[in-house]
């Protein structure tokens, strides 16, 4: 078991390396930032203060390694825009961003596995039709028509809720919706093939013939044996929990990370987009570490396998 | 046996041309559910707008009719209205269409390609590659594509080509999983390690025999990176980073639109109601095709 | 004498296998030490329970899985490395049948062109000549004109080995290494399988290396057997000779539990203990745990495979070597 962690904690860790390392490259290899922070018109010798003071007329290895060496230390740079720390900046904006995924997660798991389950208990019925329908759409409409069409309906036409901003509760509830429609139609089919998938299986045929009550068949049998599927959805849902908020606090304006992100690579804001990838980055590894781990303990058989 | 060899079989038969044709419409409405079948031909739709764009336009994208802005649908002139600029939202949808359906197709096929052969080089070689490919599918798996593109589309600024090369990538670790998977289970026991056995070199076994093998199953997974990349497209085009004036593109439309949600909604309407009807379209089909050709995968 | 068409020596092959999570990598000895001779146009049947080592040691001598220790000599040549362009050659002279005809075939092909396979990889013989050579096979092993342009799913299993047959005979092959080739079929079908496969191996003068668990098949078409125990061999006889008078207990066990028609099972041995598992191997003598006979000689120390006279082998301390007086 220690053997298995070590070597996917080294994946991992490998993983947010590679996530640096690629920040690093793209955004220092793109153009001069100095360019973009003065404008076009500034004289050399301002330009030439600038990189000196950013350490940007060093060569590009000496640069990455005192990145990651700073790193290390905690320090995620200095935001070129603001003058304050990068990590601080970031760390401001989570909580607007937990405030609407984490409701948003809440919804899908609350309604997406109770319905994809239902639908694959109750095959063919009406509401197994209507589950399939609806899940379809959930996830073919673009968040961001998703988002446009409530903002039509609730707060042009209607006129009930707020369209953007961050005043009040109400003024979260069409971003939640619009964030969790997608996640709610996904988990609903995935948890209805699961679950058809399990039903399907000699062991629930067994265990209905030998007398068991139905819902213990349900819930003893292909329920964990379906969690599989339907776990490896959820680690994902929660790895974007930082990431999946982009376009959505965008159309509502959202001070959240993802508009930090869109305005930080708008201005080349260097320090800032490196760590808020890190931070997605890393929210990301772990929770697919998380979920790894899940496995072993939901589905014995998995264990050897990884083993290697 | 597929639809496309029932379907030879049946335009085998000797009939003439014309009756071949009906032959092959009415064993469609036998087989195809009928919302299938609308999928289908809304897609052929698509396609047919897509090639004739030139030629279906009423006007061109960036013309524009001052006296005219912001009309609403219906009109003789504007059946679907004009936008801020006077410009004629059909000609503009229809362009868009040609200009999203071109880069996602594109960007399916290399994502398919690429991926593919970074599976199967992973099966054969096995050992450091193998790692190599892993570690990469991981990154991957751990930068969210949106955020990844929006740091790359940025910073090197955006061109149709640079945008189709990054939605090259989309989905490539989904192939290349799979071919790894197909690959190696295929060559463990079975007939890759049965014509391995024959003397036949590694590229007869891949291109001949494994690859035709696993096809169904990429081509399963090319109708579920179509649509994820139609709407990944038009994702970066909504927040500007996408395909840039005066080109369009379906989510470039749906986020100029934006602006004019209470006066002109129909601006953002259109496009996105094609997006949806698209994207919808090819999950039906896609969904449809997967049982068909592959009762193996869900 | 004629040289030996193929030739291994002392073949070794160690898996590893890691027990439980955080288990040591245990090795397991898959083939330890066998040493096989093959005449050309000669059948030795090899005999075993299942985790014997004989499948592995089918793969062996054809080269598919390489040798850890020990080496294979087709026609007096060691056996190139596999992958190699020589080894792929060599291909065409030595061929193998599967157990699941099913598996091996590619289900996306029709069975001509599988059939005809080999000689488009070899090149061995003109385009337009290879149609006809297909024919030719796919009459040899009994199968109709009419269904060379089906699919694999569309045969029978019978049908299917016979193509997987066809198949190896295509690039005329000089060896012939069958594993377990109808333990898959159905009983009625196997006989037939079998008188065919013996057949088409006289006409042809193709030695063959036949792998099965059922003595009953192995009597029919092998002309020496050769019993395997925990990846070694344990007695090896000609064919009738090792079925009238089996020297070693293992073996003696095995032919006595072969029914023969008409006959009340009388004197059988059945066999005390667990199955052989090549992770646990006993000391001594592999087999004494379950030898009815075992002395204190078997627990320590391993009986050589030694010559008891008449060209027979066997691993016995039991069994007097030729040397010794003949007793009994």
């Amino acid at each position: 078991m220690i053997r298995f962690v070590l070597t996917r904690l080294l994946r991992a860790v490998m993983t947010i390396f590679a996530v640096v390392t690629f920040a690093f490259v793209v955004l220092r290899m793109s153009g001069d930032p100095a360019q973009v922070m003065l404008g076009p018109d500034v004289p050399q010798d301002a330009v030439d203060a600038f990189r000196k003071a950013w350490g940007l007329d060093q060569p590009l290895w000496v640069q990455y390694l005192a990145y990651i060496k700073s790193i290390f230390s905690g320090d995620f740079g200095v935001s070129m825009r603001d003058k304050v720390s990068a990590l601080q900046l970031v760390l401001e904006r989570i909580p607007a961003t937990l405030q609407l995924t984490l409701p948003a997660l809440l919804l899908k798991l609350l309604i997406g596995i109770p319905a994809g389950v239902y639908a694959a208990l109750h095959r063919q019925s009406f509401a197994d039709r209507g589950v399939i329908l609806l899940a379809i759409f959930g996830f073919t409409i673009p968040s961001f028509v998703m988002g446009l069409l409530l903002v039509l309906i609730f707060s042009v036409i209607l006129g009930v809720l707020p369209s953007g901003g961050q005043d009040t509760w109400m003024h979260s509830i069409l971003p939640t919706i619009t964030m969790s429609i997608g996640g709610i139609g996904i988990l609903a089919r995935f948890s209805r093939s699961a679950m058809i998938e399990v039903m399907g299986q000699p062991y629930i045929r067994t265990a209905s013939a030998k007398g068991l009550k139905w819902s213990d068949v349900v819930w003893g049998h292909a329920l964990p044996n379906a969690a599989v599927p339907i776990v490896t959805i959820v680690g994902f849902m929660v790895g974007s929990l930082i990431a999946g908020a982009v376009v959505v606090e965008s159309i509502f304006s959202w001070p959240g990370i993802g508009r930090l992100l869109v305005v930080s690579v708008t201005n080349r804001d260097l320090a800032v987009v490196q760590c808020i990838l890190l931070m997605i980055a890393a929210t990301m590894v772990i929770s697919n570490l998380v979920v790894d781990l899940l496995y072993g303990w939901l589905d014995p058989r998995l264990r050897a396998q990884t083993a290697h | 046996m597929t639809s496309a060899d029932m379907a030879q079989k049946q335009s085998a038969q000797p009939q003439s041309a014309r009756s071949g044709v009906l032959g092959l419409i009415s064993y469609l409405r036998r087989h195809v559910p009928f919302s299938v079948g609308l999928g289908i031909f809304w897609l052929a739709a698509m396609v047919l707008v897509a090639c004739f764009a030139d030629s279906l336009r009423p006007y061109g994208i960036t013309a524009m009719d001052l006296t005219n802005r912001l009309a609403s649908p219906g009109n003789a002139a504007h059946w679907l209205g004009t936008d801020e600029l006077g410009r004629d939202v059909l000609s503009r949808l229809i362009q868009s269409i040609r200009v999203s359906l071109v880069i996602a197709f594109g960007a399916t096929i290399l994502s398919a390609v690429f991926g593919t052969a970074l599976g199967f080089a992973a099966a054969k070689f096995r050992g450091a590659v193998e790692h190599l490919v892993l570690v990469l599918a991981d990154f991957q798996a751990a930068l969210p594509f949106l955020i990844m593109s929006l740091a790359v589309l940025a910073f090197f600024g955006s061109s149709m080509l640079l945008l189709v090369c990054l939605m090259g990538f989309y989905g490539w670790e989904r192939y290349a999983r799979i071919a790894r998977g197909l690959a190696i289970s295929a060559s463990a026991q079975g007939y890759a390690a049965a014509v391995v056995q024959l003397g036949a070199t590694p590229t007869r076994v891949y291109l001949r025999h494994i690859l035709p093998n696993v096809a169904s199953t990429l081509i399963v997974s090319m109708t579920l990176t179509f649509p994820e990349i139609i709407l990944m497209e038009s994702g970066l085009s909504f927040l500007g980073l996408g395909v840039q004036p005066p080109e369009t593109s379906l989510g470039n439309m749906v986020g100029f639109g934006r602006e004019y949600l209470t006066r002109a909604p129909w601006t953002m309407l259109a496009p996105a109601l094609v997006i949806m009807l698209t994207t919808l379209s090819i999950s039906l089909v896609g969904d449809w095709l997967r049982d068909t050709l592959d009762p193996t995968v869900r | 004498m004629t040289s030996a068409l193929l030739e291994a020596n002392n073949l070794v092959r160690i898996y590893q296998i890691r027990r439980g999570l955080f288990g040591k990598p245990t090795p397991v000895r898959a083939v330890n030490g066998v040493s096989i001779k093959l005449m050309p146009g000669e059948t030795l049947g090899i005999v075993g329970e299942s985790g014997s080592g004989k499948s592995t040691l089918g793969r062996m001598l054809l080269g598919i899985d390489p040798a850890q220790s020990g080496e294979v000599k087709f026609e007096g040549k060691p056996m190139a490395p596999p992958g190699t362009a020589e080894w792929r050659a060599l291909r065409a002279r030595m061929q193998f049948v599967y157990q699941d005809p099913l598996a091996a075939l590619d289900r996306r092909l029709t069975i001509a062109t599988q059939i005809g396979e080999p000689l488009n990889i070899h090149k061995l013989i003109p385009k337009e000549h290879r149609a006809a050579r297909v024919e030719e096979l796919m009459s040899a092993v009994g199968l109709r004109r009419d269904q060379a342009g089906r699919f694999p799913h569309e045969l029978s299993g019978g049908q299917r080995q016979r193509a997987v047959i066809a198949r190896a005979l295509a690039s005329r092959p000089r060896l012939l290494v069958c594993d377990e080739p109808v333990s898959a079929l159905d009983v009625s079908i196997q006989a037939q399988v079998v008188n065919m496969l013996r057949d088409l191996q006289e006409q042809n003068r193709i030695a063959m290396i036949f792998i099965s668990h059922d003595l009953k098949v192995v009597r029919n078409i092998a002309d020496r057997v050769a019993v395997m125990y925990l990846g070694q061999i344990v007695e090896e006889a000609s064919s009738d000779v090792i079925f009238h008078s089996p020297r070693h207990p293992y073996t003696e066990a095995l032919v006595s539990s072969v029914p023969v028609p008409g006959k009340i099972l009388e004197g059988r041995r059945i066999l005390q203990g667990e199955p052989p598992n090549p992770a646990k191997r006993p000391s001594g003598c592999a087999f004494h745990p379950r030898c009815p006979l075992a002395s204190d000689i078997c627990r320590t120390s391993a009986p050589d495979l030694r010559s008891i006279g008449n060209g027979r082998t066997a691993a016995c301390h039991l069994v007097p070597g030729e040397t010794a007086p003949v007793a009994a």
